[in-house]
């Protein structure tokens, strides 16, 4: 529902990364976000490319890696999807566990030329 | 040629928040999120809290909503200062609506910030606005399965409470299943059963937040 500000920090930061490596354009930007967050892929892109639009970063294309939402267990560190694991751990059965992923919210790296 | 980046994508608020709560820690305030659905009873369960705490403390309150200053108009007739942020249509509150609205407020003399957030269960759970606590509230009505299908915010509440509960008896509301699910993405969350038109529930609520007051 907030997609033209999440935008408009993508289109920010880009346009200063590329300023930084000297290169002219940049052909694909990778985004890793978490599925406990509420990013809408298809409309980043629509949003994107009107933002873009006039600035170094126009024509880009953004590529989203999905992270799935992990259990980790603090006893014995074993690492599963949470749907599996709800409220033990699969390996030793301990209710010690925290989230691992799903909230991830970050540019990883883009593709200049 | 592939170049790193990783660089958070919402770093333009979280800097902010940064900022902010730095800024809130020196000056000793507690500041408290308040989120949840349109008319869960966040404004009622605020008003309850103000009751008992402005005999000890001086409080402070932003309201946040898309237009009009309804719930403003509660809280000053309360006599406790306060400021309406109307968010012209925006869905969520951000460090830097807060940072524009602090100047209205004493901080040397304050010693408690209650934000209610914009009502809607996804949104304002994306944003840090500069707060200690994040309370999420989830009132009988709204149903039981709200935990699984809107996770974030349960996910970073500090405290979930579960509002109207005397509506229970009405409503086929299974308490465990939303109280396991929170449990399942957020280990530490404590929770709170409310009953904010008549104040059952209120002073547990009000031994907890206690233990953060600054001053």
């Amino acid at each position: 529902m907030h997609e033209y500000p999440i935008t408009l920090s993508i289109v920010r930061i880009t346009e200063e990364e590329l300023e930084k490596s000297k290169a002219k354009k940049v052909l694909e930007i990778k985004l890793v976000v978490g599925e406990l967050t509420g990013l809408v892929p298809e409309c980043i892109q629509s949003y994107f490319d009107i933002i873009s639009k006039g600035t170094t970063v126009e024509g880009a294309i953004l590529k989203i890696e999905k992270k799935s939402v992990n259990i980790k267990c603090n006893d014995c560190g074993f690492e599963s999807l949470m749907k599996l694991s709800k409220n033990n751990c699969l390996s030793c059965g301990s209710s010690n566990l925290k989230l691992s992923g799903g909230k991830e919210y970050y540019i990883e790296s883009m593709e200049v030329e | 040629m592939k170049i790193k980046v990783v660089r958070q994508i919402l770093e333009w608020n979280e800097n902010c928040h940064d900022e902010l709560h730095k800024n809130f820690d020196d000056k000793k305030v507690l500041v408290i999120n308040v989120m949840g659905s349109p008319g869960g009873g966040k404004t009622t369960f605020i008003t309850r809290i103000i009751e008992v705490l402005r005999n000890e403390y001086k409080l402070g309150v932003i309201e946040g909503d898309l237009a009009g200053k309804i719930d403003a108009e509660k809280i000053a007739k309360m006599g406790i200062p306060v400021v309406q942020l109307n968010t012209e249509g925006a869905c969520h509150i951000e460090a830097m609506s807060i940072k524009n609205i602090i100047p209205n407020f004493d901080l040397e003399d304050l010693d408690i910030l209650i934000i209610e957030n914009i009502g809607n269960l996804v949104c304002p759970a994306e944003f840090d606005i500069g707060e200690d606590l994040k309370i999420a509230m989830l009132s009988v009505p709204e149903g039981d399965d709200k935990v699984e299908k809107y996770p974030l915010m349960f996910s970073k509440a500090d405290a979930l409470i579960i509002s109207k509960y005397d509506m229970k008896e009405y409503f086929d509301f299974d308490e465990e299943r939303v109280i396991n699910n929170t449990k399942a993405i957020n280990k530490e969350a404590t929770f709170f059963k409310v009953n904010s038109s008549n104040g059952e529930g209120i002073a547990e609520f009000l031994i907890w937040i206690r233990k953060y007051i600054k001053k």
